[in-house]
């Protein structure tokens, strides 16, 4: 039987493994907007599974609410990553340095 | 019913109105030929909703079912976040014309940030929160790239944007397991499911919360990406940076800290000290190093960020007092200083580096005697407006029990004191040199020079801190009880 603690130790590795992509990943830029997708919809497995275990629908709305937003970060990270690439020509994470911080 | 929740959230629906309207009427006529007009109503704008709402604000109204709450607390943060934005829009203006940078987004960028600020303050409940916060931040990724030629900007903008994300996917899985544990999003629910002793998965997320809001006040350790955008930003959006989005985080950590929190005080306030005394320290001691104001300007705010969590921390009334006091005279100093960095300019290029103000006050002695007010006050010396912020964080750490805190307070701000001190030196004994067009913009010299009267005169007996004490005082009542 698959109970909610499984459904939270998912979401819990998910958005782990979301975050190690965020300070591991020495590639590309493109890889660091999927990590926070997966941190996001990590999240959103927890909201369901716990709407789902206390028979609240509120979760499934949040849930909603945190996909359109997402929707909308990813478009507002693509669009700042090509104003970038078309300064520096190049999207490697290693070459976003010009400050350092 | 559903008119009288309108009527609560009329100040944010306006806005929100005026933005998009604002957009369409810019987009179909002459573009950015109607960025100055833009600037100015937009600041016209927030400085009318600031008096409404602090004017006509009475009371404590909740609408939508417990999302949205307009107390006296969010009253003063709105006031606030409104008058600032109103400063630095203005102060923006000259400077980004003669950059070719005013776009007619950048106005109502700013307005659509505003929003999400209002929102944030007022939230009542996680969703509400998230959504508030969403707003403001990806208005503000945005503006963080507005000069989208250049690499230093979207560099700014990337590594702002990749944070915040990381951020608010913290601040989202906190409130995930908040949810799922109290069983509920509305902070009064969560307040009275942890009456009782709180789940260990409650606590859990509220850790995250705290990480997440610690990103957003850019408190150390949370604070690496603080510098890098204040640098590579330009800078009236620098001065944006540093003054409304502050506020409206700070505002709501201690919304959450106290609506949602507020029974569990002893399980958050090692958390919050941590955070203020590590913060202190590090603006303090990195600080020493930098070259470039902006960088520098970015560690004193995470200085700054430590002290306002210190009177937070103190999880008292007399606590959000002091931060309300602090956040408000940090916003006041930061609006002059940067109305001062605007103008340091050579051959119409705008300079940042510090060593450019040596013997600034041979050549502008009114502008050099205004920027030791501000430093002095940044620094916390006693007649200025910014001692006096110092000081009631520090009765209320000392009062909520938290006396170390206040002693580790005093020790960082006599290290911070050396960095403000030395761009002092240089305005005054540096040798000779003209790295700097001696010319300031009418706007920049009047924001200057008011600010510069409001901190230094601050101490005149009858003034009184212009009767921020008594407002804060209720403010803080209606958020702590």
């Amino acid at each position: 039987m698959i109970g909610l603690e499984h459904y939270l130790t998912v979401a819990a590795a998910l958005f782990v493994i979301g975050i190690f992509g965020l300070f591991l990943n020495r590639k590309n830029v493109i890889i660091l907007l999927m990590s926070i997708e997966l941190m996001l919809l990590a999240v959103n497995i927890n909201l369901v599974a716990f709407s789902s275990y206390l028979g609240d629908l509120v979760g499934q709305v949040f849930t909603l609410f945190v996909l359109t937003v997402a929707a909308a970060e990813a478009a507002i990270g693509l669009a700042i990553l090509v104003c970038f690439f078309r300064n520096r020509g190049t999207i490697d994470v290693e070459d976003v340095n010009v400050m350092k911080g | 019913m559903i008119s009288a929740d309108i009527q609560i959230v009329m100040p944010e629906i306006l806005l929100a109105l005026y933005a998009m309207g604002a957009l369409l009427a810019a987009v179909y006529t002459s573009k950015d030929g109607m960025a100055p007009v833009l600037t100015w109503a937009t600041s016209a704008l927030f400085v009318l909703l600031a008096a409404w709402i602090g004017i006509n604000g009475q009371g404590t109204h909740v609408g939508f079912g417990g999302m949205f709450v307009d107390d006296g607390f969010a009253r003063f943060s709105k006031v606030t976040i409104l008058l600032s934005a109103a400063a630095v829009l203005l102060m923006s203006e000259g400077y980004m014309q003669r950059r070719g940078l005013l776009r007619f987004e950048y106005p109502l960028l700013v307005a659509l940030a505003v929003v999400g600020m209002m929102v944030m303050v007022s939230a009542g409940d996680l969703m509400a929160l998230y959504m508030g916060l969403e707003l403001q931040s990806l208005a503000l990724y945005v503006v963080a790239s507005l000069r989208r030629d250049s690499v230093k900007s979207t560099e700014a903008g990337l590594k702002y944007f990749v944070l915040g994300a990381l951020s608010s996917g913290l601040l989202l899985y906190g409130a995930s397991l908040t949810y799922g544990y109290t069983g509920t999003t509305l902070f009064s629910g969560i307040l009275e499911a942890t009456a009782h002793h709180p789940s260990i998965g409650l606590l859990f997320g509220l850790v995250f919360l705290f990480a997440g809001f610690a990103f957003k006040v850019s408190a150390a350790p949370f604070h690496m990406w603080t510098p890098d955008v204040y640098e590579g930003s330009p800078t009236p959006v620098t001065a944006f940076f540093a003054t409304a989005p502050k506020v409206a985080a700070m505002a709501l950590f201690a919304r959450v800290a106290h609506d949602a929190f507020g029974d569990i005080v002893a399980d958050w306030q090692q958390i919050v000290a941590f955070l203020a005394v590590v913060s202190m320290f590090l603006g303090a001691i990195a600080a020493i190093g930098q070259t470039d104001i902006k960088r520098l300007m970015a560690y004193s705010s995470i200085a700054h960020m430590g002290f306002a969590l210190m009177g937070l921390a103190a999880g008292t009334e007399l606590g959000v007092q002091a931060m309300l006091i602090y956040m408000a005279i940090y916003v006041t100093m930061n609006v002059g200083t940067f109305a001062l960095i605007l103008t340091m300019e050579k051959d119409g290029r705008p300079v940042t580096n510090i060593a450019a103000l040596k013997s600034y006050s041979k050549r502008e002695p009114l502008l050099a005697i205004i920027m030791l007010v501000m430093m002095f006050s940044l620094a916390g010396v006693p007649p200025m407006l910014g001692f006096f912020g110092k000081y009631a964080v520090l009765l209320a750490a000392y009062d909520g029990g938290l006396g170390w805190l206040a002693v580790a307070g005093v020790i960082a701000s006599v290290i911070g004191a050396f960095y403000y001190l030395r761009i002092v030196y240089y305005m005054y004994f540096g040798e000779d040199s003209d790295a700097l067009d001696g010319r300031a913009p009418p706007v920049l010299w009047v924001t200057a020079v008011v600010s510069g009267a409001i901190v230094g005169l601050a101490w005149v007996p009858g003034i009184n801190l212009f009767g921020l004490d008594p407002i804060a005082a209720a403010a803080a009542a209606a958020l702590v009880n």
